[in-house]
């Protein structure tokens, strides 16, 4: 497997998921868990550059795979993703746990539809599940970071 | 004072990390840490014939079993937090169930392993052996028998059975609102580590008030505060119930981290989350309205029961809020209201975002939409004819309010809320099936007892700032920059504020009731006034003129009219900490041998050291926050689908800090309303057992739910704080019930009188042939 463009170990116990995988061998934290059962998109990372769920996959299902997490979207130090700064500029997040499950689910969607409508938005972000921001300025942060393509 | 930061669009400080995936969790710590999980009842009521925990203990990579007779403290109640003289029948739960299990998800035992997994491969291994009991369930029935009730309280104002005899017309409504859940999406955790030598514990908790926490702790196990710290880190959304004081986590965490010499943590999954974090909302209520030719209201008479769940651990605040706020905007100049706080076996109930408020607000507007359908008025014209007026404030509602004082308003314009909404509602839509929404509200906001701050210019002269209130997602540390940087005359950029930290600011009670703005907001005017006004005399000695001739602007206090005289705060704080060893930082200038404009000891009499202060706040009373919701809102005749056509938000919460922080905390609120009218349902079955416990069959809204909400502000500044402001957390959600229900019942031609709705159910309520019948 690898993980945000480097080789990485399997786990020893084959049924670590991978979302506990990332977050506690690998202590790639930025990978949220809010439901374990595939409902609330929190645990979204891009397999193959496709968002997945990591918490309905087992560990060992990615080997031989690429996996990009939130950590991987913009190199640590440098500027925002645009989609990243996209979510800032529109306040797209409150208390952001839901953020960067939020973030790779437009990832794969603005890479799928670069100039997306608002019903192509509207679906792209509809497997992810937030309790704060009440969805609007997430809409509106995937219109500016279409535009900002 | 200058309030250049105040109320702009400041972007938010804290996004950054959040945005990279580094945040920092409470389940994101780990230094090796032991994992744990509990052992849970799977029984609403039962007997605990025994335990038997051997082969857990057995397992390889499992380091304790703890059960209630393991415990020093497995024998003692668990505190009651708010007791109240009418809770005559309280009762509070054990950390772990001993002999008696009072509803589905108690713990029973908590079991610690190398890691999660091998924990609950342990916990499944735990044999408890249970006698089922019949289950108090529901909550009509528990209300049948006196001894499930836990408090009653009645409180009058006027004389409601005179005004209803002589009122032209008397109306009797019934109104049920069932139990919901705040759903956070991070669920609660707790992380804690005993330092043996240091004899310090520190734990990691997504609570909504570390201090109280931090308080518990200490005595529990016997320790001075000092030696306890409790952190808040970011919390993935709190919501009300992730400020109940103690789960039983967060006693165990800390409790197995000094039994085993190791870091313990425990999170919730999101299964347990559902029956184990308190619920809220459920109450039946009987109201009696008596009301004159004009469709004024002149008597209401209420009687309400609350189900309280298995325990009161959280008092009667919630039914006191509920009697307190259901007069609402409107004048009742006869008011009597009486409440039950019935135990049944259920996950027990403390505030959940609003906060007795919904309900009460859905059983006021559904009366006066009961009362112009008599009369034939417009349901706009009702409330116009009941609405108190903008010259009665202060005003008196006749009831006690949550913070042991009556319910008074502060101020308001609640004429001004209602046409300001349907200014911005708009005709009505072409269409069939659609009705009109409208709900108003007050909410008591900023209740007491106090919040303090602390607020320290650096030798760099950025700021750092901290409070004991914890955050949830608010931007408190925004909104705080701004009103530290206004008066410190720096930027919001220069400010860092820490919340929820006790190694930083150990007094202090929490984030709950709309709160954080009005008491923590105006700690921080109060301490950072008092850094500025320590920067004037140093600088005023400097510069030698009076410190009235002074102001702080652009990082240095500077005299008024010439502002080339001045002295950069950083250099202030050198000079505020005479030193004998220049550690850098320009200390050199607070030397011994540097020219000093005074004689006398280095530090002046009375004065401290540091360009830094410690202010508190107390305020005398609640503020009143207000507001208007209206909708247009569509339902499909036949497979009952809402489409929310326009929905208008006008909030009155005194002076906004922000407006793009409050507008967020609108929309979303009203989400999470929506999703409580219309979606959400904890489906209890007769049992009392939970049959919905997951995501997938308890249906909170996605982006297609929830429309883009209109928001607009009026503001009515408080009298009772510096700020003028008033609490903003929980408006949005307050009267969604009531509009959805009000747009339903226009759109459907049937009575709605319930709460949460559904596409099936109303299928019932227009099929059920007596019972209303739809009319197009
Ligand atoms: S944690 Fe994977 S979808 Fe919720
Ligand atoms: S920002 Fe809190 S869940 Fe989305």
């Amino acid at each position: 497997m690898r993980v945000n463009g480097i080789a990485s170990p399997l786990p020893e116990d084959p049924r670590t998921l991978l979302s506990d995988h990332l977050r506690h061998q690998l202590r790639l934290t930025g990978t949220h868990v809010g439901c374990e059962h595939g409902v609330c998109g929190c645990c979204t990372v891009l397999l193959d550059g496709k968002p997945v769920r990591s918490c309905l996959l087992l560990a060992v299902q990615a080997a031989d795979h690429d996996v990009t997490t939130i950590e991987g979207l913009a190199p640590d130090t440098a500027a925002l993703h645009p989609i990243q700064q996209a979510f800032h500029e529109a306040h797209a997040l409150q208390c952001g746990f839901c953020t960067p499950g939020f973030v790779l689910a437009v990832k794969g969607l603005l890479d799928e539809h670069p100039d997306p409508t608002d019903e192509q938005i509207q679906e792209g972000i509809s497997g992810n599940l937030c309790r704060c921001t009440g969805y609007a300025n997430i809409r509106k942060a995937v219109r500016l970071a279409a535009a900002a393509r | 004072m200058t309030t250049r930061w105040f109320g702009e669009r400041v972007e938010r400080r804290e996004d950054d990390r959040l945005l990279r995936g580094a945040g920092r969790f409470t389940d994101d710590f780990n230094e090796d840490a032991l994992e744990a999980c509990f052992v849970r009842s799977p029984y609403a009521h039962a007997r605990i014939l025994s335990i038997d925990a051997r082969r857990a203990r057995e397992l390889p990579g499992v380091h304790a079993v703890y059960t209630a007779g393991d415990l020093p403290f497995g024998d003692r109640d668990l505190p009651l937090l708010i007791p109240h003289p009418a809770l005559t029948n309280g009762r509070t739960q054990r950390c772990l169930a001993a002999d008696t299990v009072r509803y589905a998800g108690e713990a029973v035992a908590f079991v610690v392993a190398d890691n999660r997994y091998l924990a609950e491969d342990a916990a499944d291994l735990v044999d408890v052996e249970y006698e089922p009991l019949p289950p108090v369930w529901p909550l009509e029935a528990a209300a049948e028998d006196p001894a499930n009730t836990a408090a009653e309280l009645t409180q009058q104002t006027g004389d409601v059975e005179g005004a209803l005899e002589q009122a032209a017309h008397r109306r009797k409504l019934r109104f049920r609102y069932e139990r919901g859940a705040a759903a956070p999406l991070e669920a609660r955790a707790t992380w804690a580590r005993w330092d043996a030598a240091d004899k310090r514990l520190t734990m990691y908790d997504s609570t909504q008030s570390p201090t109280s926490i931090r308080g518990g702790l200490a005595v529990l196990f016997g320790l001075p505060e000092s030696s306890v710290e409790v952190i808040a880190p970011d919390v993935g959304g709190g919501f009300g119930p992730k400020i109940m004081l103690f789960y039983p986590d967060e006693l165990l965490t800390p409790f197995a981290a000094m039994q085993l010499g190791r870091p313990v943590k425990w999170t919730e999954d999101r299964r347990e989350h559902f029956t184990a974090v308190n619920h809220e909302r459920a109450q039946v209520h009987d109201v009696e309205v008596g009301y004159d030719a004009q469709g004024r209201v002149v008597a209401l008479d209420v009687d309400f029961v609350h189900d309280a769940g298995a325990y009161t651990p959280y008092g009667i605040i919630l039914p006191i809020i509920t009697a307190a706020q259901i007069p609402g905007p409107y004048r009742v100049p006869n008011y009597r209201v009486r409440f039950r706080d019935v135990l049944t076996n259920a996950t027990p109930t403390s505030p959940y975002r609003g906060a007795g408020r919904p309900h009460a607000c859905f059983v006021m507007e559904r009366t006066l939409d009961a009362i112009a359908r008599d009369l034939d008025l417009t349901r706009d014209e009702v409330r116009r004819r009941n609405l108190i007026q903008p010259d009665e404030f202060p005003y008196e509602v006749g009831v006690g309010w949550q913070d042991g004082n009556r319910a008074v308003y502060d101020s308001g314009n609640f004429p001004g809320l209602l046409e300001k909404a349907l200014a911005n509602l708009g005709p009505r839509p072409a269409g069939h099936h659609i009705g009109l929404g409208l709900g108003m509200y007050v909410e008591g906001t900023g209740v007491g007892p106090y919040e303090g701050a602390h607020v320290q210019v650096l030798v760099s002269g950025k700021v750092v700032a901290s409070t004991a209130i914890p955050t949830q997602g608010q931007a408190h540390g925004t909104v705080f920059a701004q009103v530290v940087a206004d008066q410190l005359g720096v930027s919001p950029d220069d400010v860092t504020i820490t919340t929820g930290d006790t190694r930083r600011f150990q007094w202090g009670v929490g984030t709950f009731a709309s709160r954080a703005a009005v008491v923590a907001g105006n700690a921080m005017a109060v301490a950072a006034g008092m850094v500025a006004e320590k920067a004037k005399r140093i600088a005023a000695e400097h510069l030698e003129v009076d410190p009235a001739d002074l102001e702080l602007a652009q990082g240095a206090v500077r005299v008024k009219g010439s502002p080339q005289k001045a002295m950069p705060l950083a250099l202030l704080a050198v000079l505020s900490n005479p030193v004998r060893y220049a550690f850098g930082g320009g200390t050199e200038a607070a030397t011994q041998f540097t020219p000093k404009p005074r004689a006398g000891p280095p530090l002046p009499a009375g004065e401290q050291p540091g360009l830094e202060a410690t202010g508190y706040f107390s305020p005398t009373g609640s503020t009143w926050a207000s507001g208007c919701h209206a909708a247009w809102v569509r339902v499909d005749p036949n497979t009952f689908r809402l489409q929310i056509l326009r929905y208008v938000v006008v909030h009155d919460c005194g002076r906004v800090i922000n407006p793009t922080v409050l507008e967020g905390q609108i929309q979303g609120g009203v989400a999470q309303g929506i999703g409580g009218a219309f979606y959400e349902r904890l489906a209890y079955d007769a049992d009392a057992q939970l049959r919905n416990a997951s995501f997938m069959e308890f249906l909170m809204p996605y982006a297609t739910e929830i429309p883009d909400v209109v928001i607009d502000h009026q503001e009515t500044p408080s009298p009772l704080n510096p700020l003028g402001v008033k609490g903003a957390g929980e408006a949005g959600v307050i009267p969604v019930g009531a509009v959805i229900a009000s747009a339903i019942e226009e759109a459907l031609g049937v009575p709605i009188t319930e709460m949460p709705l559904s596409p099936l159910r109303l299928f019932e309520l227009t099929h059920a042939g007596s019972a209303g019948g739809a009319q197009t």
